[in-house]
């Protein structure tokens, strides 16, 4: 509630306080982008490293647990990281209540489902058996 | 300003094409012979080649400009010369890594 009934945009915010859940969304940004620094580095390398870049290679690298888990992490990370990048953009740019949602939304669940099909790729890879 | 642009651009590209491309990828891998046929036949694919090399240097210059910000995070490198001097840097390191990267694998290990 705020403790003026001043009409100005910093009259009617002061006294408010913050909205609370700020700054945890600025700090997972920070977060997840420390933890990419290290997964994409480990990627770039990891595809500078391999003798070929051939798919029993690239299947076998995936297989050994020393592959698939930073995979793994990537994965995981890497859609987190990308979902609260997009919201940000999309919070600048589309400020009607309804479409905000809807494009946040949307983002929310591409993200959700492309994270659980590679994931699941992932997963025959590491517990399947290499060809 | 650039480098801000940039960062947002780059992040966009990684995070739609980028990810699209990652999981098409590890779905391709786990598929078979004939899966991954499909996908290498796009991936060396001249279009196929520009599209990974620019989400190569998107990814650099995320990487960079994510450097950068962390540190400006911190409440450094905010005198006008070495903020300058970093901006630019993050662009010509984002060009060299990309370089070296394709270079090394298009040439040195075909």
């Amino acid at each position: 509630m705020s403790l003026g009934n001043s009409s100005t945009p910093l009259g009617k915010a002061r006294g408010l306080g913050s909205a609370q859940s700020g700054v945890h969304h600025w700090m997972n940004d920070r977060v997840t982008s420390i933890a990419l620094l290290l997964l994409g580095t480990w990627f770039i390398a990891s595809l500078l490293l391999l003798p070929k870049l051939d798919q029993a290679t690239l299947v076998e690298w995936l297989h050994a647990p020393s592959g698939a888990i930073p995979m793994a992490l990537l994965v995981i990370v890497g859609f987190r990281h990308a979902l609260d990048g997009l919201k940000v953009v999309v919070d600048d740019y589309v400020h009607e209540p309804g479409n905000n949602f809807i494009i946040n939304t949307l983002f929310l669940f591409l993200a959700v489902a492309g994270a659980a099909i590679a994931l699941y790729a992932l997963a025959m890879l590491a517990f399947g058996v290499t060809a | 300003m650039v480098v801000s642009i940039l960062h947002r651009a780059t992040g966009i590209a990684l995070s739609i094409a980028g990810l699209a491309l990652l999981t098409w990828w590890l779905v391709a891998l786990s598929g078979g012979a004939d899966a991954y046929a499909t996908f290498e036949k796009a991936s060396h694919h001249p279009v196929g080649i520009i599209v990974l090399i620019g989400l190569t240097w998107s990814f650099f210059q995320h990487l960079l400009s994510g450097i950068r910000q962390l540190v400006e995070d911190s409440g450094s490198a905010f005198q006008l010369g070495t903020n300058k001097l970093f901006a630019i840097l993050t662009i010509v390191g984002g060009i060299v890594l990309t370089a070296a990267f394709w270079v090394y694998i298009l040439e040195v290990r075909p």
